[in-house]
């Protein structure tokens, strides 16, 4: 099998994910140079009345792995579903230099795969099943599989070492493994930006790094984007190329780990004692207990 | 969510585990409708056919019963060697009650099946939304206000009404649980259903109170009936039965993607709102048809789809082909039952599916569990 997974279905519509749409009319933000993965401008964002997110500026460019950091209720998973298109933000999020309204449902989903944070483990549905729902975006509406969408998924399966498990329920496996299938079904979208909400949150230590080093090399081999929201900030600070700490639902600071890894930053906002140790891939945050008196 | 290990273990201990041993196995089928359990479902169909035909107060051979069915295609002619009186209860007695109950318990165990799958809930029944208290609201008020004829006999206007109050209480639900606009969710439709639920029994209930003469006749058609069945009701139901299965079966695997949930239905590229609306429209106007031509007849719609998923697999793609078949292939049987126990009366047959349909199920359930452990 030597077909890429995140390429679409040979006979698929047009605007592969691979090629994203050109910035037809939307000047790329930065010079002459290839429009930016996630461009949000301005992003407000109100759920029940109560306002989430304000005012957010973000840049991904394709390529990048960003996560976004910050304390419980500060609009991390809000900031992902707008930019995933599950919630409106007219205006605000362009993907590839389209403006995210201007695509059709099962246009943005050849684009943004998203793995939440919890995903829903349908009872009694096997592995294989699971991983072909990823080609839902290439299946006419009332359609079924061809045999490109069945090559496309084994071929997934086969990357991340699930083939043995294709048959096997989903609820029977384990934290790491589901996290594979997880990961699995958002390649068989074959979308080049992956939207991964807390991907590590269930795991062990041993199966985050597991998870997070195999996200990296799909991104380096098939040039995926990562945008992802993380909890451990040490685990987060190794593995993306820049942070973006939220606050109350305003980006409190963006850049490298270690201009955003500060212990001044994190006392802010996560109101939290750290110290931070400068490790050998990026900061590394302590928590240290507050001594009383 | 939290699924339990135990599954995994207890194959293991069994030796029934065989991905682990073999990885490099080849790829495995998807999930889908295997050749067997289609045949089984229409030998389940043919089968009941001909034994609803056969069985009743004057028996006939089932071969000559087959061989006469069979003679209602178009160009065939076979030598039956039934009596013209004999072949007269065939096509024009028996005939119609059992392609009616196959008919209406397709429907209902397809409904229910759909209902499942689009609120994510193994409790839903076709009358979830409130058809079965519209329908009995407006049975109940046709009776009341004088359209009884003579007892025993329902009028024509029973139907009709029953459609129009199933239909108008679906409706009812709808506009109250999208009242709340956006954000509306599948259990605030849910909610709205038992809420327009008990309103309209109450309705009924006050009615019933008010013209307790009536109650006789409403108390029949509530549990049910295929007595009074001729090709009428058969022709009255078919174009329904026709456009919900159409309709449902074209949306099975969309189904399959519904169960991941709103957000990762929309996030896969579809419209989860807009497909929910159009199944449960679909199924309820199957249901309406059914509940008009036969009166409430309960637990076909749980138990059918419930029973396949525990027998043949999980996927929509096959529990709703299943369900149509062996949901209707169920009723006629019960049907069966119906008329024969306590021949020459007839038992009501919501209460014959009770009875054979819940101790068959906590079997099936009790098996189930043990082959897949």
């Amino acid at each position: 099998m030597t077909t890429d997974p995140t390429a679409p279905a040979p006979g698929g519509p047009p605007s592969p994910p691979g090629a994203p749409p050109s910035s037809s009319g939307v000047p790329p933000s930065s010079g002459g140079g290839p429009p930016p993965a996630v461009e949000v401008r301005r992003l407000q964002v109100a759920l029940g009345g109560v306002p989430v997110l304000t005012g957010v500026e973000l840049t991904v460019a394709a390529g990048e792995w960003v996560t976004v950091i910050g304390p419980n209720g500060a609009g991390k998973s809000t900031l992902l579903r707008a930019v995933g298109g599950l919630l409106p933000a007219p205006g605000a999020i362009s993907l590839f230099g389209t403006p995210s309204e201007a695509l059709r449902r099962r246009e943005r989903a050849r684009v943004v795969a998203t793995v939440p944070q919890s995903p829903v483990v349908p009872p009694g549905m096997a592995v294989l099943d699971y991983v072909l729902l990823g080609r839902t975006p290439y299946i006419p509406p009332l359609g079924r599989e061809t045999a490109a969408d069945l090559a496309a998924v084994d071929d997934v399966l086969g990357r991340l070492d699930l083939r043995g498990f294709a048959d096997r329920e989903l609820a029977t496996l384990s934290g790491g493994e589901r996290q594979r299938v997880f990961l699995a079904r958002a390649l068989a979208q074959g979308a080049t930006l992956l939207l991964l909400d807390e991907p590590t949150s269930a795991l062990d230590i041993g199966h985050q790094q597991e998870v997070l080093e195999l996200v990296d090399q799909l991104r380096r081999e098939h040039g995926l984007t990562v945008l992802a929201t993380m909890h451990d900030l040490s685990i987060a600070g190794e593995y993306a190329d820049r942070l973006v700490l939220l606050s109350a639902g305003r980006v409190a600071a963006v850049g490298p780990p270690r201009a955003v890894l500060t212990e001044e930053l994190l006392a802010a906002h996560y109101r939290a004692t750290v110290r931070v140790v400068q490790g050998e891939h990026g900061p590394l945050v302590v928590p240290v207990r507050r001594r009383h008196g | 969510m939290g699924r339990r290990a135990e599954p995994t273990l207890n194959r293991l201990r069994s030796g029934r585990v065989t991905s682990v041993d073999r990885p490099a196995r080849p790829a495995a089928a998807p999930a889908g409708l295997r050749a067997r359990w289609l045949v089984a479902g229409l030998v389940a169909v043919v089968g009941t056919l001909v034994a609803g035909v056969a069985l009743g107060p004057v028996s006939l051979p089932p071969g000559s019963v087959a061989l006469e069915l069979l003679n209602l295609l178009p160009g065939v002619r076979l030598e039956s060697g039934l009596t013209e009186r004999e072949i007269a209860i065939v096509t024009e007695l028996r005939l119609p009650r059992v392609v009616l109950g196959l008919l209406v318990g397709g429907l209902l165990a397809l409904a229910g099946g759909c209902y499942q799958g689009v609120f994510r809930n193994p409790l839903a029944d076709p009358y979830l939304l409130g058809v079965a208290a519209g329908a009995g609201l407006a049975v109940t008020a046709a009776i009341a206000l004088g359209a009884g004829g003579e007892p025993g006999r329902l009028p024509m206007t029973v139907p009709l009404a029953a459609f129009v109050g199933a239909l108008g209480a679906v409706l009812m639900t709808y506009l109250l649980g999208s009242a709340g606009g956006r954000g509306r969710s599948p259990a605030t439709l849910i909610l709205a259903g038992v809420a327009v639920s008990a309103f309209l029994s109450a309705g009924q209930t006050y009615l019933l109170q008010r013209n307790a003469d009536s109650i006789q006749q409403v108390y029949s058609w509530l549990l049910g009936r295929l007595a009074t069945a001729g090709w009428g009701d058969v022709r009255l139901v078919l174009p329904y039965f026709v456009v919900t299965v159409v309709v449902v079966l074209l949306h099975r695997r969309e189904l399959d993607v519904l169960s991941l949930g709103d957000d990762e239905a929309g996030s896969l590229g579809l419209h989860p709102q807009r497909s929910r609306y159009l199944l449960i429209a679909a199924a309820s106007l199957g249901t309406a048809a059914a509940v008009s031509a036969t009166g409430l007849i309960g637990f076909v719609g749980i138990i059918v789809p419930h029973t396949v998923r525990l027998l043949a697999g999980s996927s929509y793609r096959v529990i709703l082909p299943l369900s149509l078949l062996f949901g209707g292939a169920f009723l006629a049987l019960t049907d069966v039952v119906a008329r024969t126990a306590a021949a020459p009366g007839e038992v009501p047959i919501g209460v014959v599916t009770a009875l054979l349909g819940g101790p068959f199920f906590v079997l099936v359930l009790r098996t189930a569990r043990r082959m897949l452990a």
